[in-house]
């Protein structure tokens, strides 16, 4: 269900799971702004059929145009919605390495999808067509304003975060997790680092990736940022004393069990992709 | 390997790829179901069979459940990086070890042919897994004898997911090597080293969708590990590995001395490290 969290700022929770065929991998949570002229829609989806509800949902709440969809990073549960709204010809509009991380995982990203939810449901990939360097800026008018921030490598390689003045609300993306544990695909050590600027933004609440829809911020960040300063010391700490892969992927972070929705699912993982990092550090 | 001369290893390299030549079309002509994690018992006992066969023409395989121990996750948590161990449990004299991953697109994932300066105790390297698989691995011992045991493992697409999205920055710090000691020191006791190779180990299984194009195959071909001239390890590998290498295994230092570490690539690249024992970590 989509809800207005503040005034022309809507968003829908994704559910804590792995893709199903059950769930359409409406897994992400997902959103809009509406503004006087236009609407940006940040993030639209997991699946073509999770965009169409999305897409459904706005022209209830609005008869302004959609003008730009946003797209946080290049995971699938984010963004292989974004067919749904190709005939609005919206900016379809990321991070500057957006397209070159599309171009190598897109497709092997919509056939593991197709597998998972079925042939021709998947949705199109689509390519961005306008990039964010540094930062841009989009005006909804009616004093709806976003400004979008290009991060350098933390929880992906593209991460994009979208900051709405009027009301105060940051979309994250995938920088920040609540409830639902983090998934490592970039650099923890970036991370770490983006996510600590992130903090100094005024924002009153922020729409996480995953988790809550809204949360107080910069509050909301100190499960996710104890995670990551976690698994950061504690991975250091296992390749110092020698302790192999295979064995670090079972003790590393065990306090954050119970903490977490899917802990036994992506934990192996994060640990696995923080020590591919931090073996070679020195 | 030190004493070989080079027409010897110029016959040695034409029959290893005769090998690959033919376990390609091998299992290009073998039955696959669908879903490789459907397959049947009776479909995998006659893959082995006749990888075995292939690999090992005319010769007897024996169970080797009491000379050799094969460690893996039984779902793997990163597909393009398992780590496997290879425990050998007892004083029969092991002359070579081999990995083999009957489902991988290119079997033959490693021969490991021990040295003089060898401790033939303990072995791990990380692997490439492209569907739900048996892991064979296969002792020889002085004596020529086949010593054979297995291990299932469930993970998929670890050979066709993208290794990173960024081809040039994999192929940075390409021939880098470090070298830890995972014990004290003591002349003429077993000591146990681990080495890491920076290399993208690209198999030729990853597209880039923008240019359509497969990122062409480079990977390492063989490594030799010498101490104080003699021979510790001579690795055949191949597009199995997983990026940036790791291989943990043991030696024997008599004295003080180096470690000489020489890799050669597909792209008949050489990289050449000498470590100083114990300074290195030690």
């Amino acid at each position: 269900m989509v809800q207005e969290i503040a005034p022309g700022i809507f968003a829908r929770r994704g559910v804590d799971e792995d893709a199903t065929a059950a769930n359409d991998d409406a897994i992400a949570n997902i959103g809009f702004v509406v503004g006087r002229d236009a609407v940006a829609v940040i993030d639209p989806g997991g699946s073509l059929q999770d965009g169409q509800r999305l897409r459904a949902s706005i022209l209830k709440a609005t008869r302004a145009p959609i003008r730009y969809v946003v797209m946080t990073h290049v995971h699938p549960d984010h963004i292989f919605g974004a067919g749904a709204f190709q005939q609005d010809r919206p900016e379809f509009i990321g991070h500057q390495k957006l397209p070159q991380a599309l171009a190598v995982r897109g497709d092997y990203y919509r056939k593991r999808l197709e597998e998972i939810l079925g042939a021709g449901r998947a949705g199109p990939i689509v390519a961005p067509t306008r990039l964010v360097q540094a930062q841009d800026r989009l005006d909804l008018g009616g004093g709806k304003l976003l400004q979008l921030q290009a991060h350098a490598l933390a929880h992906s390689d593209c991460d994009l975060s979208a900051f709405e003045q009027q009301t105060g609300t940051l979309f994250t993306g995938d920088l920040l997790f609540v409830q639902r544990i983090p998934s490592l695909d970039g650099s923890l050590k970036g991370w770490l680092t983006e996510l600590n600027s992130l903090k100094s933004v005024a924002a009153r609440r922020a729409i996480p990736g995953h988790g809550p829809v809204s949360v107080k911020w910069p509050a909301a960040s100190l499960d996710l940022e104890r995670y990551l300063n976690g698994l950061l010391r504690e991975t250091r700490a296992a390749i110092k004393k020698g302790i192999d892969i295979d064995a670090a992927v079972g003790s590393v972070g065990q306090s954050e069990r119970g903490r977490w929705s899917l802990f036994d699912a992506y934990q192996g993982h994060n640990v696995t992709q923080a020590y591919k990092e931090l073996e070679w550090e020195q | 390997m030190g004493t070989m001369t080079n027409r010897a290893r110029a016959h040695r390299v034409r029959a290893l790829w005769m090998i690959a030549a033919l376990l390609a079309l091998l299992v290009a002509a073998l039955p696959r179901a669908a879903g490789a994690q459907e397959e049947s018992d009776a479909t995998r006992v006659a893959r082995w069979k006749a990888l075995s066969q292939a690999i090992f023409p005319g010769r007897a395989m024996q169970d080797g459940g009491a000379v050799i121990q094969l460690d893996a996750p039984p779902r793997a948590l990163d597909a393009a990086l398992v780590p496997v161990t290879l425990d050998f449990l007892t004083n029969q004299p092991v002359k070579s070890v081999y990995l083999i991953i009957d489902d991988n697109p290119s079997p033959l994932a490693a021969h490991f042919t021990f040295g003089p300066k060898a401790d033939v105790h303990s072995l791990k390297l990380r692997v490439r897994v492209d569907a739900y698989t048996n892991l064979h691995a296969v002792a020889e011992t002085r004596d020529g004898k086949l010593y054979t045991t297995a291990k299932f493992i469930k993970a998929s697409g670890g050979c066709s997911a993208p290794a990173g999205p960024d081809d040039a920055a994999a192929l940075k710090d390409v021939g880098l090597m470090k070298l830890r000691l995972l014990g004290p020191f003591t002349p003429g006791k077993p000591l146990q080293a681990q080495l890491m190779i920076r290399h993208p180990n690209f198999n030729g299984m990853q597209m880039n969708q923008l240019t359509r194009l497969y990122t062409p195959a480079r990977f390492i071909r063989t490594i030799d590990a010498t101490y104080d001239g003699g021979n510790v390890f001579h690795l055949d590998s191949d597009i199995s590995l997983s990026s940036d290498p790791v291989i943990t295994f043991g030696f024997v230092p008599q004295h003080q001395g180096q470690m000489t570490v020489v890799a050669r690539d597909s792209s008949n690249a050489t990289f050449n490290h000498s470590f100083a024992i114990p300074g290195a970590g030690g």
